[in-house]
């Protein structure tokens, strides 16, 4: 069949370009970085703080300073596997976490850049070991502490204060995990996890949470202003105001939204952005809002797409027949 | 005026007004199409329902869209994605659409070059198409403009940028297409105006030409033999259709292009549907930010290898190259110097020359992507090189060709 062969021909010129213009492009544009599955040990810090301090040996520049660091998160995460494995008592944990809502309740205000989270669901959103480092050094455990010489200057910095000691930090821990973890929607694990800083207009929420409607327009401007003022206060805090969400899922690929929230540096080294910490389950919530939000036709797509494709092949089908008749006799 | 009859059907009172009967017999059921062709001749047909697509989708669009720096991105995203019924289906169609139009574009001249359709008596069949082909490309960068996401800006700046003409700085002339210094608001106002009505009168004004060309000289056949058409359409009409060497446009041509049109749709749907991703590139999904460079500007995939033209070059030499590039194939029919009209596996050295040029300029557009570094450069101007070289070589070799 001649006309088989020409279209193998076609088809074949036709992938090859395909192949080499996406896949085969894309895996050339884009530094490739591995997940690890939401889990926090500190692999990655301590890779990104070995090739500093090659680095810094290579320019002879800072390379005292490096190596210090490499040793401190060494230490950190080190530390931070060894109070895994300790033994937490949910019970004492609740007279610590008395401390945490000191600041972590309902409507507090922004302190030293953002507005410090609800922890009604933190021990479903967020890793338990990535607690455990986050209650222990802050700024080490979200990857910033570039932006500290002293991890006091962390909002969060004070908490080092409060839990001085390795059983106290697994008895919070335990107590997050034992009693605050209530089922979330999608909508609220990216509010807790994402919505302090990034503002998603799709979805009528900013830094301050859903923008309510007024009746009157004197209210509404007012409520701008207070957004403006949240903002800038996340602004002074971040370096730049941190970009609306509502496109984000389309803007940046799958596998780049996974490696990025687990671990901001790897992809952007420098960047003022904190890991937040998200546990694989929590992740999967806030994928899903962001999915819900930015590609909202998914569900219908997937809905209509095999009936029209049916469609086109019956009609195909018919037509070959239409065709046949037409020709008949003509060859 | 003319005396009326009385007419006994409606047809018959439309054909004393229209001459619809005659007018179905010039344009279908006795416009003759030789009979040894292969489904590359429903090409045609599938770009002219393609663009169908292009414009019934588009008309839905327009009515949502709103040309306006501030509101642009969001009218598509927002209003058109999640507020307008089936709105992303128009979209997801318009955006596949415009880029499939492209590889049928290329696979349609292609086939051309191959059978030797352009040659002697089908030059104007060959101009028009190509015309078709830069008014397609025009219409295609400034629809790519109208979303206002960062590729939209950026594509825009670089585009407008080479009508600066290298050295001869005319910056003047790149702000006064811009309408501004940078693109703002008076450049996606200007490009949504072409978008949306001159071009698409230009490209309705050229398929009608293009069609018109193929009257005279008639459509080509897989062979390039020369039919008798009046002695051919006397035989079919006599009943021997066996014997006679075309066939009717209508019923018997389309049956055909409306089967490879089903089989085509079948592709555009599923890309439509599960694999859109390839035709609206991620990156315009980020609102145009002019402090924002992206870390990778490109164009869409079909004008890669024009763009990886201008790219291993230095500027002025680059923008001379590319210049060349864009209007070179126009001028095919004039380099072919053989007289054969025949399949490119029957003319020799013309035969190499085919495949050699395909697979360059597939070389060209994958090195159009990829970030200029490294052994992509080299490959790239081996490529750009080799473009041009085949140029050169077309006319010396089709001197030669021994005349079948």
């Amino acid at each position: 069949m001649k006309e088989l062969k020409i279209f193998g021909v076609v088809a074949f010129f036709t992938l090859f370009l395909y192949w080499g213009v996406e896949p085969f492009a894309h895996s050339q544009m884009h530094k490739h970085v591995e997940g690890h599955g939401f889990t926090y040990d500190g692999t990655a810090d301590n890779a990104e703080a070995a090739a500093r301090v090659a680095l810094a040996k290579e320019s002879g520049v800072k390379v005292k300073e490096a190596e210090a660091t490499a040793a401190a998160k060494k230490t950190f995460w080190a530390d931070v596997a060894r109070i895994s494995k300790l033994k937490g008592n949910a019970t004492a944990g609740e007279a610590g976490f008395a401390m945490c809502a000191g600041c972590h309740m309902d409507g507090a205000p922004n302190m030293g850049g953002v507005i410090p989270p609800k922890l009604d669901n933190a021990g479903a959103l967020y890793d338990k070991n990535y607690l455990i480092a986050l209650i222990k050094n802050p700024a080490m455990a979200s990857n910033v502490d570039h932006k500290y010489a002293d991890p006091m200057m962390h909002p969060m910095g004070s908490v080092s204060t409060m839990f001085t000691d390795d059983q106290s930090i697994a008895d919070v821990v335990a107590f997050l995990k034992a009693k605050k973890s209530a089922e979330m929607t999608n909508k609220e694990a990216f509010d807790q996890a994402c919505g302090r800083c990034h503002a998603m207009r799709y979805a009528k929420t900013s830094q301050l949470g859903d923008t309510p409607k007024f009746k009157y327009k004197k209210d509404e401007l007012s409520y701008q202003v207070k957004i403006l003022e949240e903002q800038d206060l996340v602004k002074a805090y971040m370096g730049k105001l941190p970009p609306d969400l509502s496109m984000i899922i389309r803007a940046r690929g799958e596998h780049f939204m996974e490696t990025f929230v687990e671990n901001p540096q790897g992809h952007l080294a420098g960047t003022p952005m904190p890991r937040v910490g998200v546990s694989k389950e929590g992740y999967e919530k806030v994928k899903a809002y962001l999915t819900e939000i930015g590609d909202p036709s998914k569900p219908a797509r997937e809905a209509i797409g095999p009936w029209v494709i049916l469609f086109f092949v019956v009609f195909s089908a018919l037509a070959f027949l239409w065709k046949k008749e037409k020709w008949r006799g003509h060859h | 005026m003319a005396k009326f009859e009385k007419a006994n059907s409606i047809n018959e009172w439309m054909d004393q007004r229209l001459a619809v009967n005659t007018l179905k017999k010039v344009m279908q059921t006795e416009y003759w199409i030789p009979k040894d062709i292969n489904f590359l001749w429903a090409m045609g047909m599938v770009l002219a329902a393609t663009f169908g697509i292009l414009l019934v989708s588009g008309i839905f669009l327009l009515m949502y869209y709103k040309p306006d720096v501030n509101l642009a991105f969001d009218s598509v995203n927002y209003t058109i994605m999640t507020e307008v019924g089936y709105g992303w289906l128009w979209r997801h169609i318009h955006g596949v659409a415009a880029s499939l139009v492209f590889l049928i574009i290329y696979i349609h001249m292609f086939t051309g070059i191959y059978y030797g359709s352009y040659k002697k008596g089908r030059e104007l069949i060959w101009l028009s198409g190509m015309l078709l082909f830069v008014t397609f490309s025009a219409e295609a960068f400034s629809g790519y403009m109208l979303p206002w996401g960062q590729m939209s800006y950026w594509a825009g700046m670089v585009i407008t940028n080479l009508f600066s003409g290298g050295s001869l700085e005319a910056y003047g002339l790149v702000e006064w297409i811009r309408g501004d210094y940078v693109p703002g608001d008076a450049f996606l106002t200007r490009f949504f105006m072409l978008h949306v009505l001159l071009l698409p009168l230009a490209i309705i004004g050229l398929i009608v030409l293009h069609f018109g060309t193929l009257r005279i000289p008639h459509v080509n056949n897989q062979e390039g033999a020369e039919i008798d058409f009046e002695e051919a359409a006397e035989l079919y009409k006599a009943g021997k259709v066996k014997e006679s060497k075309v066939i009717p446009f209508s019923p018997v041509f389309l049956s055909k292009d409306i089967f490879v049109m089903g089989v085509y749709f079948i592709l555009f749907f599923y890309l439509t549907f599960y694999h859109f991703q390839f035709a609206m590139d991620p990156v315009n999904f980020d609102p145009a930010d002019g402090l924002k460079t992206p870390a990778h500007i490109y164009p869409e995939w079909y004008f890669l290898w024009s763009y990886e033209i201008l790219r291993p070059f230095s500027k002025d030499l680059g923008l001379i190259a590319f210049g060349i590039a864009q209007v070179i194939f126009l001028a095919l029919p004039f380099l072919d110097r053989s007289p054969n009209v025949a399949p490119a596996s029957r003319r020799g050295l013309f035969h190499i020359w085919f495949w050699i040029m395909l697979i360059d300029m597939l070389v060209l557009t994958f090195m159009g992507k990829l970030p200029p570094q490294g052994i992509w450069n080299t490959i790239g101007l081996v490529a750009a090189l080799t473009f041009f070289a085949l140029w050169i070589a077309l006319p010396i070799i089709t001197k030669s060709e021994k005349k079948l």
